[in-house]
């Protein structure tokens, strides 16, 4: 029993409890919510937080911060709701831009050492800009096909909730089983022994950009098939709860210490918790302020296991 | 001409440089009465840029890593609350201001707490507890507009032979905040902390008071630059600090402080805050809108590090 | 085992690091099918050398061969992986986000494709059954919860795995140090089979036992080249202490400093309860020794914090300076010029009203330049425009230059010349008269002729103190190295 209460084995099941908590108390709220529609309202915008906070997860992996997702995810959700639906290709290839400039980013910050924290804030004003100038005002509609799927009504299982499973599952098999994600992952723990095993650091961390871009450019997409609109300022919160959503699902700032399966369950916590206050009838002049004492705690919570970890 | 090649070294000299070129730009399309006026607004505006710049520019200074995300929400609480305490009241401006005062206090001294306890990276600590200073901002305005005591209002767009009195001010404050970093125990321990953590440590600097006391002065710098600003623009709104966050860190950054630390410079804030101002101006004045100001300001921020980074000690 | 070639033959190999001469020369050559095991104290050039064959550094002079083939200056450490050599240097190089199965992809690129978790898994559980038998590691548990015996046992099984490439040479630098003696012992079991069929190890530890069980010949270095070779069955422990200490070198200076009287209370006490207490008083200067790494920094550091005002086991009753060693990390203000780094300990000191008093820190620093004669034109220059050894002096300048009561050095002569020693050295008995108390951490063996007694480190605890007559290098190095004989 007792190795069961290691800490690390409650760091790793922390997301997963707060998750049920979490359930059980909004449950208890609101009982009608017990139900396949209810939890399919419950879990809708769950979808696109968890694919961005993947896509902020392989950034953390790599001992950097990306604050500019939450820009960079209204800028996709932009050019999904005019450019792709318009005129599919110039939409794909600006699609497929993004996740390029991502990848240079990463090119960039490790070849001239940057803080990636600082650059990514500047970042954010240019994928904001760009983002304005291409919808000033909200609007954009969004593309048939992504509609349909963010809207499917599979029969026996909400759709966000097998999105989220399968979205877990590639990235978990992705990153922590196959190969060449432990090398990506082993660039976080201890870049220069990597290095000098002969691995090339500057390839890692492009890759993992890129990847962040890639499920940023997704998030954005999953987005505009639920709001089936777009604007500029739309997921500005993302960035803060793709942080959260990572840290709470087990993630941790430098080592290379991350978990897709953590990220997901971290995500779709949060996205609940926002209707969990609402249950709760918070004053709305806190909802904001909510979000911020969330990562707050989530954090205290993580020292709190941590130091025990540490101790014994 | 090797004052001209000194001269160009200086990291300052390039934002004033932008200064100048982006009035002449203005002033060539719109003419002299144009330019005279753009010039007047820049001083205006550019001082409060330069209030929290300064905050920010401690913080920074302290080294990679440490940057004040909750700005803007510490100017829309500190205004906010000094707003509704005073309602107007002329007689109630100094406990108005310093209850502006006390706002900073108390969330410099939360945040650094926040970084200290737990351990978390200031960038997080400080996006997070914006979040709840912002909401506390949003409870207790309840959504009506208080006007500033008139007193403060005038205070704020006073002129002295054209030049706002409040920009005179802050000038005066500049240099003594040049003083306090290079020639106080307080400013010389920032640069060191900045420069090498560890070094300063084993150097017997208290590396963690020094940064409490920075912290603290970047919200109280926040606090004050949201009490008048709220007296300039006639009352506080909630979204006052919005732009302030990026204009914090692209004045310091393109007025030549180090984003690796401990190295920073007063003399080019007020470049890049006139430099930030015009920069804005002239863009409207070519006809570019919204999406390309914030574009070029970001595009800007990321050209200043990459071409100026030092590179960090791995 | 003879072979008719050695499989490594470095000849007359130098290099030197600005001053600092690492290697002076060195002649050193591995047989096929045997175990080199090679000793020497701080500063011999041990690890200098196997820097070179492992091919992170590159000579300046001389000439490497492995395997018949002459290496050129495109040898890196993925070159020396090809030619089959290997190395388990003391930083641990595993990821310790990843399992010990998964590290093995790291440093095996070919393993991959599906399958290769079980792939790898076999692979490392295959070695460490080899040579750690019963060493309970399950090659799917996270390398941070390893204890760092086992991180270490990981890692000497990961450089004795091959996948693809044939291996040639195991280069172990202090593999024991952090193994019970039960894996110490397997260890070395392992390294006898192991050149029993054919590969070649060398062995770097400070466990003379050791190295005299598990090796087939010895080197001992000394200052950069080596001093004795000979097969391991003609040394013993004594022969190796006496070669790797200067035999014709003056002992008689050693001890000179012991009349010096104790004034007053200590300023640093550590707890009763060690076998060995640290004591300081004010007036003496006290040296740290034994081989680098073994607790002397730690210690230093602690005693500042408890300086600082921080509780624990170690008391202080006055503010500590401390002199940096590893300047770049502990010391320097890069963009700072000299003067400021001098007196950046100063600052409460030369306060003036609510200023800082920059004309009385400038004398100051003037005097300090002739004091010390720091090499410069302008003390208002950048400090990295000194040379090493002056930016040396200047980080003195800045500890002695305060008001601390307790100067704590870190190894600050490394890479210094020696007319730079000598100024510092008469510098430091001045302040001892003056009623400084300082304490001297140097790997460099002579220096601790000058302190008055030394304590002597060794696995992070003090394990000897000398002082008077016993105070000379034999029992210095002795008690550096392990007690029992082999």
């Amino acid at each position: 029993m007792a190795r069961f209460l290691t800490p690390k084995a409650l760091r790793t099941l922390l997301p997963a409890l707060s998750l049920a908590a979490l359930l059980a108390a909004i449950f208890y709220l609101q009982p009608r919510t017990m139900s396949y529609f209810g939890l399919n309202l419950l879990l809708n915008l769950a979808v696109p937080i968890a694919l961005a906070t993947i896509a902020q997860m392989f950034i953390l992996c790599v001992n950097d911060l990306d604050l500019s997702l939450g820009a960079f995810v209204s800028l996709t959700a932009c050019i999904t709701a005019t450019w792709l639906n318009d005129t599919p290709l110039l939409g794909v290839l600006a699609l497929a831009a993004c996740v390029v400039a991502y990848g240079a980013l990463g090119a960039l910050i490790h070849l001239r050492n940057l803080p990636s924290i600082v650059v990514t804030l500047g970042m954010s004003f240019v994928w904001t800009g760009i983002a304005v100038l291409i919808l000033p005002t909200p609007g954009g509609s969004a593309p048939e096909w992504i509609r349909t799927l963010m809207t499917l009504k599979p029969s026996l299982v909400p759709f966000p909730i097998i999105a989220s499973v399968v979205i877990a599952l590639v990235v978990h098999i992705g990153l922590m089983r196959s190969a060449a994600g432990t090398v990506l992952r082993g660039a976080g723990g201890n870049p220069k022994s990597v290095e000098r095993a002969g691995w090339s650091l500057l390839r890692v961390k492009v890759t993992m950009f890129s990847l962040a871009g890639l499920f940023g450019v997704f998030s954005g997409m999953a987005l505009v098939g639920l709001t089936t609109s777009a604007d500029a300022n739309i997921a500005l919160r993302y960035t803060l709860l793709s942080i959260a959503g990572g840290i709470l699902g087990g993630g941790e700032f430098v080592g290379g210490r991350v978990s897709p399966v953590g990220a997901v369950i971290g995500a779709i916590t949060l996205a609940l918790a926002g209707s969990f206050l609402s249950f709760l009838r918070l004053n709305p002049d806190w909802q904001i302020g909510a979000q911020g004492a969330i990562l707050i705690l989530v954090l205290a919570l993580r020292l709190l296991v941590s130091s025990r970890e540490r101790r014994i | 001409m090797t004052w001209v090649s000194q001269l160009v070294q200086k990291p300052w000299v390039w934002a004033w440089f932008g200064a100048v070129s982006m009035w002449v730009i203005i002033t060539g399309v719109s003419g002299f009465g144009a330019g005279g006026q753009v010039m007047s607004a820049a001083a205006s505006f550019g001082t409060f840029f330069v209030i929290v710049a300064i905050g920010q520019m401690f913080v920074i200074t302290l080294g990679p890593g440490n940057v004040d995300l909750s700005i803007p929400a510490c100017m829309t609480l500190s205004a906010t609350l000094a707003m509704k305490f005073m309602n107007g009241d002329p007689d109630l401006l100094v406990p108005g201001f310093l209850i502006s005062l006390g706002v900073g206090l108390a969330i410099g001294t939360t945040n650094f707490l926040l970084i200290l306890f737990l351990r978390i990276p200031p960038i997080i600590a400080t996006l997070s507890a914006s979040f709840l200073y912002q909401s506390t901002a949003i409870w207790s305005n309840r959504g009506l507009r208080v006007k500033p005591p008139e007193v403060l209002g005038d205070f704020a767009v006073a002129k002295v032979a054209g030049v706002p009195i409040l920009t005179l001010v802050v000038l005066v404050v500049t240099v003594g905040m040049a003083f306090l970093l290079h020639r106080t125990r307080f400013g010389l321990s920032v640069l060191a902390v900045g420069q090498n953590e560890k070094a300063a440590k084993l150097a017997g600097i208290r590396v963690e008071r020094v940064r409490f006391l920075t912290y603290l002065m970047c919200a109280v710098f926040a606090s004050v630059c949201g009490f008048f600003l709220a007296g300039f623009s006639g009352g506080a709104a909630l979204n006052m600090g919005e732009q302030y966050l990026l204009m914090s860190i692209a004045v310091v950054v393109i007025g030549g402080t180090s984003v690796a630390g401990g190295y920073a410079n007063l003399t080019g804030l007020w470049g890049a805050s006139l430099f930030m101002f015009l920069l804005v101006s002239m863009l409207n004045t070519l006809g570019l809108s919204a999406g390309y100001r914030l574009i070029v300001t970001g595009a800007i921020i990321v050209a200043v590090i990459v071409v100026s980074g030092r590179k960090l000690a791995r | 085992m003879q072979s008719a070639a050695p499989l490594v033959k470095m000849s007359g190999v130098e290099k030197n690091f600005g001053a600092a001469r690492a290697l002076t020369g060195v002649d050193f050559e591995v047989n096929r099918g045997s175990c080199v095991g090679l000793v020497g104290h701080n500063g011999a050039g041990k690890s200098t050398l196997m820097n070179v064959l492992s091919g992170v550094i590159l000579p300046d002079e001389g000439e490497v061969q492995i395997g018949g083939v002459l290496l050129d200056n495109g040898y890196d450490p993925a070159g020396a992986a090809r030619h089959g050599v290997r190395s388990v240097f003391q930083e641990l190089s595993l990821c310790p986000n990843l399992t010990v199965a998964e590290n093995l992809r790291i440093s095996h690129p070919s393993i991959k494709g599906i399958g290769w978790r079980k792939a790898a898994r076999k692979v490392i559980l295959d070695e460490l059954d080899r040579i750690f038998p019963g060493h309970g590691i399950s090659p799917d548990t996270e390398v941070s919860s390893l204890s760092i015996a086992r991180r270490q046992m990981v890692e000497i099984a990961r450089a004795f795995s091959s996948v693809t490439s044939k291996i040639e040479l195991v280069i172990l630098d202090e593999p024991t140090s952090s193994l019970d003696q039960n894996s110490a012992a397997q260890l070395v079991d392992f390294v006898r089979q192991f050149v029993g069929k054919g590969g070649s190890v060398i062995l770097i530890s400070h466990l003379l036992g050791e190295i005299l069980d598990a090796s087939d010949k010895i080197v001992v270095m000394r200052d950069g080249r080596s001093v004795a070779v000979d097969e391991a069955r003609n040394f013993d422990r004594a022969r190796l202490v006496r070669d790797m200490g200067d035999v014709l070198a003056e002992n008689s200076e050693f001890g000179a400093r012991s009349g010096a009287k104790r004034e007053g209370p200590p300023v640093v006490t550590g707890p009763a309860e060690d076998e060995h207490q640290l004591v300081l008083y004010p007036g003496e200067i006290v040296g740290f020794a034994g081989l680098s790494g073994h607790g002397q920094t730690e210690m230093l550091v602690r005693i500042f914090e408890a300086a600082q005002g921080a509780r624990g086991p170690i008391v202080a009753t006055d503010r500590a300076a401390f002199v940096a060693g590893d300047r770049q990390t502990d010391g320097i203000f890069p963009l700072w010029s000299i003067t400021q780094n001098i007196f950046v300990s100063s600052l409460e000191r030369l306060k003036k009203g609510l200023s800082f008093d920059f004309e009385r820190a400038e004398r100051e620093a003037q005097d300090w330049q002739s004091r010390l004669s720091v090499r410069t034109p302008d003390m208002g220059n950048n400090i990295l425009s000194l040379s090493g050894g002056n930016q040396q002096k200047a980080l003195f300048a800045r500890a002695l230059g305060s008001d601390a009561g307790i100067v704590l050095m870190d190894d600050p002569m490394r890479g210094v010349d020696v007319g730079t020693k000598q100024e510092v050295y008469e510098i430091l008995a001045e302040e001892a008269a003056n009623g400084r108390a300082l304490i001297w951490y140097t790997t460099e063996t002579d220096e601790l002729k000058h302190c008055d007694r030394v304590y002597v480190f060794r696995e992070g605890k003090i394990v000897a103190e000398l002082s008077g007559d016993a105070l000379n290098e034999a029992n210095i190095l002795g008690a550096s190295f392990e007690k029992e004989d082999a």
